[in-house]
This record gives structure tokens, C-alpha cells and sequence, in this order.
């Protein structure tokens, strides 16, 4: 298969946008990311759009045509992707697979979703379909709940406690002060997380990721022709994902997402890495739960110990593992389409050193780590700097 | 929407009756009912099993926040139940006081209104599991 390099990269602003369309978002991040990559839309052969639930959020389908009519782009194909939380994740694989085929040379790969046109609760069934629609979401389980019931075996089986997993909603908070795009560009504190109001026990508000309206874009190039429009190109050195059961129940385990660890390890192997070469990663963290599971199921620390690496102080900015310097799903928000493209943009800001206050030194790896669910679909990449 | 009509209908088996699968090949059993057995694919041979109406809570959670349709029940319990012979379920809890529900609780499945469905004036009616002493 032929490398692929990232060689340019754009973000809309993120958060509650009443004033900006659904169409407008996609428009902002892909001219962002098509004038850092300086090219023309000419150039671009195909595009890819990750986009979770349009349909029930705005009414509107057949994004594909949308997104290559709104950047004048006609007549190359243009594909949506749907794989819940995961779509940005599973679109960039689409795309990345588009070029390391040999199809295209360039292609454009984005995510969208415009989640303030509805009410909270609508919202609420909206993501609800990301699980099992019949046997969870119809007995009244939410995303909140389905963490919930997990947080509840973590917490049993290796004493993980509500004051570790807020540990992760401060850190994402303080990573976001620093991010001109993010939602949230406000320091919180652990007393503020614990008495935030519970959501589903013992999860509680400020646990929980919010409703964003927001679009994230990257071109991406074959390596070969990339120094052409990139000075700091950035390599894919895996593409990785895996599947799991949609309902939470079907699963032996609730206190790890196997999927992750699936994708992860077939990424390591992809990239010649282990665990220990990566110095920053951008993580699902859709509940504070999520980022602990995580950081455990992608190998960083052992399987029970994430909560305590969290309270150590070992995940936050330029420590041994900076993780979630955009300041994750929590606080730069969680536009569910766009959130993996996202977080391929920021670890390539990250390895081109451009991340500003939250510049990781000397980052030369990064991971972005994407789930679809309650983890029936994990996606993990490795982007490496150079080549 | 979260439940139409015919949903509601056609899951009747399941949600009134516990109604799951059995493979005959491998003996593990399944809820809901499955076409296909995971662990054995075409070797495989599923019949229809009923699922024990005992168990134990695996994992639970207080519900503050709820989608449509449940609007008017929060705050209310969901937990996933792990039945007598393995099999494991979502299933909203009833009738419990709150310091009753812990992981392991003896739980017994109860039958009760799930959502109603304004939209569609439509009841669904199913399993709910209650813990007992």
C-alpha cells in the first residue's frame, strides 16, 4: 500500500453556533484546511464526510452530494460515513484507504454535526441510536446511563473513584483554556465536577461531554507528492479499527472496550511502535469514565491503573503522556461527526508544533484513538512526524 | 421515535415472556433472540429457550436525564441483570428502594408499563426485574 501523509488541516470553531448552518461549519473547516494545504479544489479527487445523525438533528440526508455542492466541487464522488461517535474516525480511514489503494492521489476527509437545532432530550434519542435501539434505547437507557453501568464495574473492580474520573474533566478544562477553537476555554475545578448534578450515577454533569455544533477537515496526499504543497507533511503510520457487540450487555467485560483494544494493537503492529513511543494522544473521551478506559485499553498504563495515573498527574500537559491537549470531547465539545477528525487535526498541529500554550515539546508521534458507541467501534491512528 | 406499533408488537415473545435462544450446538444461550449463533455460524442450531426470571444485578445506575418518552419517569434505575443461567440484559428496575439496589442484589423479573409513545398513542408494555430479599 502506498504512505499517506496528512497536508493540511482546518477546524470551525466549536460550540453553541445559532448563527451558523450546518453547511456554513463544513465550509469553514474545509477552506481552513484546503488554505493551509495550499491547494485549489481542483485538485482534490474525492471526498469523505463523517456526519453521525443529520437525519433526526436536522432533517437532512444525502450529505455526500451536500458537502461536494457547498465546496464547488462537482461532479467527483463524495461519500458520507456513519459510524456514530466514530464517523470522523472511520471517514479518515475511508480516505486514508482511498489513496494507499492507489485510486486517488488527493482526497479530501471531513466530519460534521450541527446538534443545537433540538431539544436536550431529542439529542438524547438522536445519540441513543449510536447503542441498541431496542434493547437498550427503548427501555430507557441513555449514553449516560450505558457509561454509567460501566463506571459502576471499574469503580467495583479496581477502585477507580468519582474524584479520579473529574481529575479527567479538570485536566481537559485546562488543556482547552489554550485552544482558540474549543468550546469550553475554562479552567474547572474537582468540587465543581463532584457537585455538578448527576446525570446518571455516578456520572454527573460536568462527567459527561456536551452538545456542540462544529466541523473538522484534513486533506490528505500520497507521501511521495506531499512536499509539493506541505513543508511539515505528517505521515499515517496506522490506520486501525475494530468492531464489538452493539448492546452493552452482549459483552463479558464492561470495565474495558475490547474493540479498543483490538484496534490498538493492530496499530502498534501497523506502525512498529509500542505504547511507550507515543508522548501525546487525543482520546474519546465522551465521559471522564471513557478517558480512563482508554488510556488503559491503548496500552499506556496497566489495566485498573488509569484512575490512579490520572490523580498522579501523569496524563496532563508535558508530563510523561500529554493526553487530550485539545482538551478532549469534554471541554473542546463534541460535535459527535467531526470529533475524530479533530483530533487528527490538533496531533497535527501537535507534531508540526503549532499547538500554541498546549504545544507538547518535541512531539514527534501522536495518537488519536476514536469510538463509535458504547465501543462497537474503535478506530486508532498513528501519525508520525517527517519521512 | 422510539417505539412504533409494530415494534412494540413484534417483541412481545421477548419483552412479555423473556423469550431468548438456545444453540444446540454449543449450548449457550442468547437474549434477545438471535438467527445466528455467533460461536458456531452455519454449524449452529438456535432454538427458542425461556430465559430464567431470576438473577442478579451486574451494574446499575440512577437515571436523572432522560430521553424521549421517558420524560416524566426520571429519576429511575437501569441495570443490567445477569440472569441465572449467564445471560445478561438491560432492564429498567422497579419497585426497589433505592438502598436495596447494590451489584449482586437478588433481582426477579416483574411485568410493567415501559414508555408510552404520545406520537403514536402507544403503550409498550414489558419486562422490568425488582429486587428481592
Amino acid at each position: 500500500m502506498r504512505s499517506v501523509s496528512v497536508i493540511g488541516a482546518g477546524l470551525s470553531k466549536f460550540g453553541e453556533r445559532w448563527e451558523t448552518s450546518f453547511r456554513e461549519l463544513i465550509y469553514e473547516a474545509s477552506l481552513n484546511a484546503m488554505e493551509d494545504a495550499r491547494i485549489e479544489g481542483k485538485d482534490i479527487q474525492a471526498l469523505y464526510g463523517g456526519s453521525m445523525a443529520p437525519g433526526r438533528l436536522i432533517g437532512q440526508e444525502h450529505i455526500g452530494a451536500l458537502i461536494a455542492d457547498q465546496l464547488g466541487l462537482n461532479p467527483i464522488p463524495s461519500v458520507r460515513v456513519e459510524a456514530a461517535c466514530a464517523s470522523g474516525g472511520v471517514a479518515l480511514r475511508q480516505a486514508y484507504h482511498a489513496i494507499a489503494s492507489d485510486a486517488y492521489d488527493i482526497v479530501a476527509v471531513g466530519g460534521v454535526e450541527k446538534m443545537t437545532e433540538v431539544s436536550t432530550e431529542e439529542v438524547a434519542t438522536a445519540l441513543g441510536g449510536a447503542g441498541d435501539q431496542e434493547w437498550e434505547l427503548f427501555l430507557g437507557a441513555t449514553f449516560p446511563a450505558i457509561y454509567a453501568l460501566m463506571a459502576r464495574r471499574h469503580m467495583l473492580e479496581y477502585g477507580t473513584t468519582e474524584e479520579q474520573m473529574a481529575l479527567c474533566s479538570v485536566k481537559n478544562h485546562a488543556n482547552a483554556v489554550h485552544n482558540p477553537y474549543a468550546q469550553y476555554r475554562k479552567a474547572i475545578s474537582v468540587e465543581q465536577v463532584m457537585e455538578s448534578g448527576y446525570i446518571a450515577e455516578p456520572l454527573k454533569l460536568l462527567d459527561c461531554s456536551p452538545i456542540t455544533d462544529g466541523a473538522a477537515a484534513l486533506i490528505l496526499c500520497a507521501s511521495d507528492m506531499a512536499k509539493k504543497y506541505s513543508d511539515t507533511p505528517i505521515h499515517i503510520a496506522a490506520s486501525a479499527q475494530a468492531s464489538d457487540t452493539l448492546a452493552l450487555d452482549d459483552r463479558r467485560t464492561l470495565s474495558a472496550l475490547e474493540a479498543t483494544r483490538y484496534a490498538a494493537k493492530e496499530a502498534f503492529k501497523q506502525a512498529k511502535m509500542t505504547p511507550k513511543d507515543i508522548p501525546l494522544a487525543e482520546v474519546h473521551d465522551c465521559f471522564s469514565i471513557a478517558e480512563i478506559m482508554a488510556i488503559e485499553d491503548l496500552g499506556f498504563f496497566k489495566k485498573g491503573k488509569g484512575g490512579k495515573a490520572v490523580q498522579d498527574g501523569e496524563t496532563q500537559l508535558n508530563s510523561r503522556l500529554s493526553i487530550n491537549t485539545s482538551g478532549g470531547l469534554k471541554a473542546c465539545g463534541h460535535p459527535v461527526g467531526a470529533t475524530g477528525i479533530k483530533q487528527a487535526v490538533e496531533i497535527t498541529w501537535q507534531l508540526r508544533q503549532q499547538a500554541g500554550k498546549r504545544q507538547v515539546a518535541n512531539a514527534e508521534v501522536g495518537l488519536a484513538h476514536n469510538v463509535g458507541g458504547s465501543g462497537a467501534t474503535a478506530v486508532v491512528h498513528i501519525f508520525k512526524r517527517g519521512d | 421515535m422510539v417505539g412504533t406499533q409494530p415494534l412494540i408488537w413484534r417483541r412481545i415473545p421477548e419483552r412479555y415472556r423473556l423469550h431468548g435462544s438456545k444453540c444446540l450446538t454449543c449450548n449457550a444461550e442468547f437474549f434477545p433472540q438471535r438467527q445466528f449463533c455467533p460461536n458456531c455460524r452455519r454449524k449452529g442450531k438456535l432454538v427458542k429457550e425461556h430465559m430464567p426470571m431470576d438473577g442478579t444485578i451486574y451494574s446499575y445506575t440512577y437515571v436523572h436525564s432522560a430521553p424521549e418518552g421517558f420524560e416524566y419517569h426520571v429519576p429511575y434505575f437501569m441495570a443490567i441483570i445477569e440472569l441465572k443461567n449467564g445471560v445478561r440484559l438491560m432492564s429498567q428496575l422497579a419497585d426497589s428502594e433505592p438502598e436495596s439496589v447494590k451489584i449482586n442484589a437478588s433481582v426477579r423479573m416483574v411485568f410493567r408499563r415501559v414508555h408510552e409513545s404520545e406520537a403514536e398513542e402507544a403503550i409498550a408494555y414489558g419486562y422490568k426485574f425488582k429486587v428481592v430479599d
